[in-house]
Parts: C-alpha cells; sequence; structure tokens
C-alpha cells in the first residue's frame, strides 16, 4: 500500500471518544451544552490538562494501538506553561488510551517509561494560529502517525492537520476519512455509493499535497456508517484507506 | 438553534418556559438523546460537582506546588463565628467556589463550567443557594442547563480560553453564567438572567489571565471567588429591577474584541500581570528550580 507510514485501516471505535475537527463554514464550534458544564475531568487545566489529553487519545485511535515512541512538539501557551499545567503528562496519557477523568493520567510518564516506550517533548517557538496547539508524532515499527491539534477551551479539541493533510470538517457528527487517490471520479465514487445507502453528507472537504498523488476526503454524515458500508467505501477505485471517526 | 442571548430570550419567553428547557430540547436534538439521557449525564456532572465542593471545605486539599489550598475551609470556620460583613450566602458561595478550585489545583477531579481554571463558580454560587432556599435536584440540574445555554453562546461568538481571551473569558464568562441561572432559580425571567449575565460580565471585561508560574492557582483560586461574589451582587441587581444599558450579547462581543487585543503576555503565558511580578518569578523558580522566562 502507498502509505505503510500510516496505518489508516483502523476503525475508530464509537462512543469511546468524540473527536472534535475544525470548524467550517457557518458550524459552530461548540454543539452541545456538556462540552460547557463539563467534562468532568483530572484538573487543573480544561485546556492544557483535558483538552491535551483528548489530543492524545484521539492520535492513540487513529493510531489504533500502543506506540513505541511518542514525541510531541507543543506551541505557544502550550509550550511555556506545560510543566505547570501538567500537559505533559495529559498527552502522554491520553496517548496511553486514558479518558479526561482517569487518574492515571497522572502518573502517565511513569506508566510510559514502565511500558518502554520512549517520550520525547520539542518546546517550540513558532508562532501559530491557536496559541494552544501541539504536534504529535507516534511511532512503532509497523508504521507512524502525526496529528496536529488545538485545545479551543474548555477541555474541547479539534484536530486540524493529519498526515500532512488539513483537516477540514465542522462540529462533532459521526465523519469518515478517506484516503484516495487524486483520480477523476474517485470522489464521484464515494459520494454515489453513501446516496445508495440513503447517508446524508452534511460537510465534505477534499484536500491533496500534490496534484494526481494522494488525496484526503474528510465527509461529516448525519447518522453512523455501517461497517459494511466502510468496506465497499474501501474498495472502489482509487481508494486507499478508510477510517471513521463517530461520536 | 439559538445564536445570541437576545434568539434564546426571545425563544424562551415566546413560549413560556425558562432558559434551562431550551438548553434541555437543543441538547436532546443536537444529540438524538431522550431527555432522560440528557438531564441524567447533568445529574451526575451535579454529582461531580458536589463531591469536589465538599472534598474542598471538609478536607486538607493542598496542590502539589503548595500555592493553594486550604482557604475553603478557613472561610467556613469564619463563617461559623458569625461576624462575617458580607454576609452567609455570599461567603459560603464564594468558600464552595475557592473549595472546587482548591480541588483542581490538587489534581483532583472536577467538573469544567466552563473551564478547569473557572470551575468554581458556577457550582459555588449553586452549593450556598442550595443552604438559603433547599431547591429540588430539577432545580439544581436546570441551574446547570441555564448556565451552559448562557456559556453556549460566549464559546460560540467569543471564547472560553484564557489563552485566546484573559480570564474574562473564563471566570467572567463562568460568573456571568452563575448570575442568569440564580436568575432563573430565583424565579426571575429570561430577559432578567441575561441583565445578570450582562452586568456580571461587563465587571469582568479585561480582566488578564497572568498565573503565577503557568500554575492554574495563584490568582485563580481568588479570581473564581470573587467570580462568585460577582455573580450573586449582580444576579441580587437584575432581579431588583437593574437592567444593563449595554444588551448582554453586545457585552460579550466587547469581551471577545477585547481579548483579540490582549497582549499573548496576558493570555496565559505566565509572561505578564502578576506572573512577572517579583514574588511571582521567585515562586516560579523555586517550583521549577528555575525561572521560565530565563529557559
Amino acid at each position: 500500500m502507498a502509505h505503510a507510514r500510516f496505518s489508516f485501516s483502523v476503525i475508530y471505535e464509537p462512543r469511546v471518544h468524540t473527536v472534535y475537527i475544525m470548524k467550517g463554514g457557518v458550524d459552530v464550534k461548540f454543539r452541545s451544552v456538556f462540552d460547557i458544564i463539563g467534562p468532568v475531568m483530572i484538573g487543573p487545566s480544561s485546556s492544557h490538562t483535558a483538552g491535551a489529553a483528548r489530543i492524545g487519545r484521539v492520535a492513540r485511535h487513529l493510531f489504533g494501538r500502543e506506540p513505541e515512541s511518542i514525541t510531541i512538539s507543543l506551541y505557544g501557551s502550550f509550550a511555556k506553561t506545560y510543566k505547570g499545567h501538567g500537559t505533559d503528562v495529559a498527552l502522554v496519557g491520553g496517548v496511553l488510551d486514558f479518558d479526561t477523568f482517569d487518574e492515571r493520567i497522572v502518573n502517565a510518564l511513569t506508566i510510559a517509561k514502565e511500558k518502554k516506550i520512549k517520550v520525547r517533548f520539542i518546546e517550540e517557538d513558532a508562532v501559530t494560529d491557536h496559541p494552544n496547539t501541539a504536534r504529535v508524532h507516534l511511532k512503532d515499527d509497523k508504521g507512524e502517525l502525526e496529528l496536529v491539534g488545538i485545545s479551543i477551551g474548555g477541555g474541547k479539541m479539534e484536530v486540524i492537520e493529519l498526515n500532512g493533510f488539513a483537516l477540514g470538517l465542522s462540529g462533532n457528527s459521526p465523519a469518515i476519512l478517506v484516503v484516495h487517490n487524486d483520480r477523476f471520479g474517485a470522489i464521484a465514487g464515494v459520494s454515489n455509493l453513501l446516496a445508495k445507502h440513503e447517508i446524508n453528507i452534511g460537510h465534505m472537504n477534499v484536500s491533496r499535497k500534490e496534484k494526481g498523488k494522494e488525496a484526503l476526503m474528510t465527509i461529516e454524515v448525519d447518522q453512523n456508517i455501517p461497517q459494511v458500508v466502510l468496506d465497499e467505501v474501501e474498495s472502489l477505485p482509487n481508494i486507499l484507506q478508510v477510517a471513521k471517526i463517530s461520536e | 438553534m439559538f445564536r445570541n442571548v437576545a434568539e434564546l430570550v426571545e425563544l424562551a419567553q415566546s413560549r413560556n418556559v425558562p432558559v434551562s428547557e431550551i438548553m434541555i430540547e437543543q441538547e436532546m436534538d443536537v444529540r438524538s438523546s431522550t431527555r432522560e439521557q440528557v438531564v441524567g449525564q447533568m445529574e451526575r456532572n451535579l454529582e461531580v460537582m458536589e463531591q469536589a465542593v465538599e472534598r474542598g471545605i471538609t478536607e486538607d486539599v493542598r496542590s502539589h506546588s503548595g500555592l493553594t489550598g486550604g482557604d475553603a475551609v478557613l472561610l467556613q470556620n469564619y463563617l461559623k463565628s458569625g461576624k462575617s460583613l458580607s454576609g452567609e450566602t455570599m461567603l459560603d458561595a464564594v468558600s464552595k467556589a475557592m473549595a472546587t478550585n482548591e480541588v483542581n489545583a490538587a489534581m483532583g477531579t472536577i467538573c469544567a463550567t466552563p473551564t478547569a481554571g473557572s470551575a468554581g463558580v458556577v457550582p459555588g454560587t449553586l452549593f450556598a443557594i442550595r443552604e438559603k432556599i433547599n431547591p429540588t435536584k430539577e432545580q439544581m440540574v436546570r441551574y446547570l442547563f441555564t448556565s451552559g445555554a448562557f456559556g453556549f453562546v460566549v464559546a460560540n461568538n467569543a471564547s472560553i480560553s484564557g489563552a485566546a481571551g484573559g480570564c474574562q473569558a473564563e471566570v467572567g464568562s463562568a460568573t456571568g453564567m452563575a448570575a442568569a441561572a440564580i436568575v432563573e432559580l430565583m424565579g426571575g425571567t429570561p430577559e432578567q438572567s441575561s441583565h445578570a449575565f450582562a452586568i456580571a460580565l461587563k465587571n469582568m471585561l479585561g480582566l488578564v489571565c497572568d498565573p503565577v508560574a503557568g500554575l492554574v492557582e495563584v490568582p485563580c483560586v481568588k479570581r473564581n471567588a470573587m467570580g462568585a461574589s460577582n455573580a450573586l451582587v449582580a444576579a441580587d441587581m437584575s432581579l431588583a429591577g437593574i437592567t444593563s444599558r449595554i444588551p448582554c450579547d453586545e457585552v460579550i462581543d466587547a469581551m471577545y474584541k477585547i481579548g483579540q487585543t490582549m497582549p499573548s503576555a496576558l493570555r496565559e503565558t505566565a509572561q505578564g500581570g502578576l506572573a512577572a511580578t517579583p514574588t511571582g518569578r521567585e515562586l516560579e523558580a523555586r517550583i521549577f528550580g528555575v525561572s521560565l522566562d530565563k529557559k
């Protein structure tokens, strides 16, 4: 497969975690009252601890397994204050699959060490659009993943970049990510198939790094997409990998 | 879906229902959930808040840095002396707000409202008013939905992040949310809730986020204390019939614009304000062994 560097076939488990993705169009950033009254979490900071844990956990779920090494670059306020807020502990806790209220977060660095996972933090000086930005790089002998997440307040986070692709999805509705060859008909194939299964697309975004090469479709839909449909999408011409992101 | 406070108030008043009801129904719609599911989740959040308050006012909670802890208990003891000037409900709210933030600073379990750094104001005021009027569990849960409805507007139209908008976006928002919810709990109208929110937030405008050593401790715990007192006063003013000359949505917009023009040193970077005072730097050096600005 063209991108062995990232195992994309892993299905994001429904209900385990909400993946919040980049705002787009007129959609609102916060959709649920529990984004405001919540989350229940280990202190001390919703943006620097809970949001950070969620960024780490999304990376872990998209990677699909425990990595052998974790490299995290911190920007802006994250870079300045991560030690005091436990941002480092929380990000690694998230990668270890701990939820925001999991008390094991407090000891995440020690737990990672016991598991012999290499952990490295880089404090970046670069100015980013959002003050709380983290670039999470996970790796093992089978592949690697790089994700950029921003913590936008109150424990809510957004994934703005995945393996170099800018993500342009809105809200936290069920969504699928489709890696495909940048060829004519690839997008139509996927949308026709979803239409056949009466799945409505609420928002769709396509990005590519280079013309004619690998591209990424991010599709937000109104309901959960059954596995059989995903398998069908993956079998379409020019479709390389499919991953589901659900609430 | 309501996009601003004016729409929220209009929705509630045209249907003659409280703000909390609008929020519950919207949540059911957004999540395709039943009322039981939505209310049940809020009840669980309420329990977490109660446990944090209880822990903070009874245990000797201390943060790892040693900067905060124990003040909620001090205030509870002072209250029992009967000598307080600002009154029982007021100081009880202040103590319970601090209790929550002291537990938060000690890496305990809390419910963010709307953030962890500002998690004290909403439960602090709620559990103090409980002592006074003995509300039902449903009323207490509604208090959280009303707070959430106002916070929802701020989060979408401005910001609830200290790194983006300073403390006014965090404790400021929490204070407005609590003030609006107090009004509903005390029998005020949705319109009065919006005035209480506006009055409360107006008095938090410009508040910077300048945590010593970058920790959610100094001055966060005491800012929650003052947020709780501000919320009670703003709610009382509104219930007395006082209105805000500047409409609620415009106050929220002003807060957003102030946040945008606030220097980064005053937005949760521990580079300015109290964090950059000689004592702030000294504490920082003691906690981390080296001052952050010298790295």
